[in-house]
């Protein structure tokens, strides 16, 4: 079978969570060597790469002060000068995975399919895939002809990560490889998120509201209900999108990674991106009226019911105790 | 500024319950709503805002059919001055590649400084804006929520990165940007705008006037395709509370209390 790849993002010396979850993905592929590619400078590139050769036949390391911060057009530069063009590169589907991957493969003349959260196998040279649409509310199985190579990416935890740590491998040094690196987008800073009036992050008890509310009219049932019960009002993107509450109190990946006893998911469809940003196993009560929300997949107790007539009944018993 | 918008016609998932057919080879169309694509309409209104505040002229582009010219009508309310629809039957079972293709035979039959496309959309590839940059040789930055224009070489914009950081960035013009939701409010389309716009001929150009070979794109020329549909079998799933409301109420309470979640 062609070559395997990872591609490892780390961050102040130390590998993502998708490092080892990209190496048990390669394992499904039935890939025996994998080799981890691994791009950035200095101290902190090496100490990744270190970390990597126990999980990794081999660890490709791409040391150049351009790729200080992870700039996709310059990685994708220096992956199509290193990668054999027929090979089978993994990525995260994360922000950077999402940036880099679409164009790399374009570039690499590969194949690309993104956010898979399970392999079914690979069958010479076609790969057969799991992935999810509409927000999860449907699933399908995907074919790619890789025999002129394929970019993949993962969705973050959708592959638990392979601990084994007994790959004994090499680094070796590709810096020399990596070629013109100059590029038309240019990485300037990192403006890190608004702290906003309530800090979600540490409540126990999460009131969580989404689209099912329908209008910003209606978010008073829910801070009712959050003040019956003294706990705080989260909810998922697309309130935040309308601006009916502050990005401060978003879960999800690209908000808040919130780590309550009791979470209670109100009219929240419970696509992966907001599923993401709930850590530390709590007690999950979805209230939805759609009985196919991926929601009640992943709570512990679940209620089909309009939440826009269900949570004032909810409060005046509450209150009433 | 020329800014060209891409937008896709999908089924509304705010609107409709999305559920696999019998056959297992689609979800079920029978009653769907459809609208554009949610990401496609942030971009839409990003492109506008630009022209308010720099000038220049919008385009959006659909690949599609017949009925996806109700999309482009609809943007066109919105504020696009012209719209194009990129129509063959050989366009269908395009994989990303295949629809990027035929994106960028169209931005080459035109000029354009900027070109934007929605984040992701129904099938949540995130794909299409990135492969369409990387055939330009344009730059390209995905999940774009924040456009500065700083003169007509070039933009600083903001991506959204994981936690609720902001990655910002200088990027030189023409480039391709993907809008993710929230960068703005779209504005509201009345009956009354969509009725302006009702008569306007919208040019539809296919895969001969693309000068696209038919192996290129649609099934022929897909590396990656669909087999089937399914429901996934997840775990056990929630335990659903059944019986009156009342009922319902009062075993959460119970549930509430023995978990922490009433203090």
């Amino acid at each position: 079978m062609a070559q395997v790849f990872a591609y490892i993002t780390h961050k102040g010396g130390v590998a993502d969570d998708s490092a080892l979850e990209l190496a048990a993905a390669a394992k499904k592929l039935g890939a025996d060597a994998v080799t981890a590619v691994v791009t950035g400078t200095g101290g902190g590139l090496d100490a990744v790469c270190n970390a990597m050769a126990a999980s990794y036949k081999e660890v490709w390391k791409i040391d150049n002060a351009a790729m200080a911060y992870p700039n996709a057009e310059v990685v994708r530069k220096a992956l199509v000068n290193i990668l054999p063009g027929d090979c089978l590169l993994l990525l995260p589907h994360d922000t950077f995975g999402i940036d880099l991957g679409p164009g790399l493969s374009i570039k690499m003349n590969s194949a690309y399919v993104s956010d898979v959260v399970g392999i079914d196998g690979l069958e010479g040279a076609t790969l057969k895939v799991v992935r999810q649409e509409f927000g999860g509310a449907a699933s399908t199985h995907m074919t790619v002809d890789t025999a002129a190579g394929a970019v993949v990416t993962f969705r973050p935890g959708s592959f638990a990560a392979d601990e084994s740590k007994s790959a004994g491998g090499q680094v070796v040094d590709k810096s020399g490889d990596a070629g013109d690196l100059t590029a038309k987008r240019k990485y300037l800073e990192t403006v890190a998120a608004e702290v906003g009036d309530v800090d979600i992050t540490k409540s126990d008890v999460l009131v969580s509201v989404g689209r099912g509310i329908e209008e910003q009219d209606n978010l008073q049932i829910v801070f009712d209900l959050a003040e019956a019960m003294k706990a705080d009002v989260s909810c998922s993107r697309p309130i935040v999108d309308a601006k009916w509450l502050e990005k401060s109190r978003q879960v999800g990946t690209s908000g808040l990674t919130v780590k309550p006893k009791v979470y209670m998911a109100l009219g929240i469809s419970g696509a992966f991106q907001h599923v993401g940003g709930l850590k530390g196993n709590p007690f999950i009560i979805a209230i939805n009226k759609n009985p196919k929300a991926p929601i009640f997949q992943v709570a512990d107790v679940g209620i089909e019911a309009n939440i826009l007539e269900f949570i004032p009944e909810l409060t005046e018993k509450i209150k009433s105790l | 500024m020329e800014i060209l918008v891409c937008v896709k016609r999908v089924p509304d998932t705010a609107e409709n319950e999305i559920s696999v057919n019998s056959a297992g080879n689609d979800i079920d169309r029978g009653d769907l709503v459809y609208s554009v694509n949610e990401w496609d309409n942030y971009a839409v209104e990003e492109a506008i805002q630009i022209v308010d505040r720099v000038g220049g002229n919008m385009t959006v582009v659909a690949v599609g059919d017949d009925e996806s010219e109700e999309v482009l009508r609809r943007e066109m309310a919105m504020g696009a001055n012209d719209g194009l629809l990129l129509k063959d039957s050989a366009f269908e079972g395009s994989d990303g590649k295949g629809t990027a293709s035929i994106l960028k035979a169209a931005v080459q039959k035109g000029k354009y400084d900027l070109i934007l496309t929605g984040a992701q959309a129904e099938a949540g590839a995130a794909q299409v804006g990135g492969m369409l940059a990387a055939m330009l040789d344009y730059p390209y930055a995905s999940l774009v929520n924040k456009v500065e224009v700083i003169d007509d070489k070039k933009l600083k914009v903001g991506r959204e990165i994981e936690g609720g950081n902001q990655e910002i960035n200088e990027i030189e013009l023409p480039c391709v940007l993907s809008i993710q939701t929230g960068i703005n409010e779209p504005r509201y389309v009345g009956i009354r705008g969509i009725r302006k716009v009702a008569s306007v001929e919208i040019p539809v150009m296919g895969a001969s006037d693309l000068g696209l070979g038919a192996d290129t794109v649609g099934t022929a020329g897909a590396k990656v395709k669909r087999v089937d549909y399914f429901v996934p079998e997840m775990g056990a799933g929630a335990e659903m509370l059944e019986g009156s409301t009342e009922e319902i109420i009062d075993k959460l309470v119970e549930l509430l209390k023995a978990k922490g979640g009433l203090k």
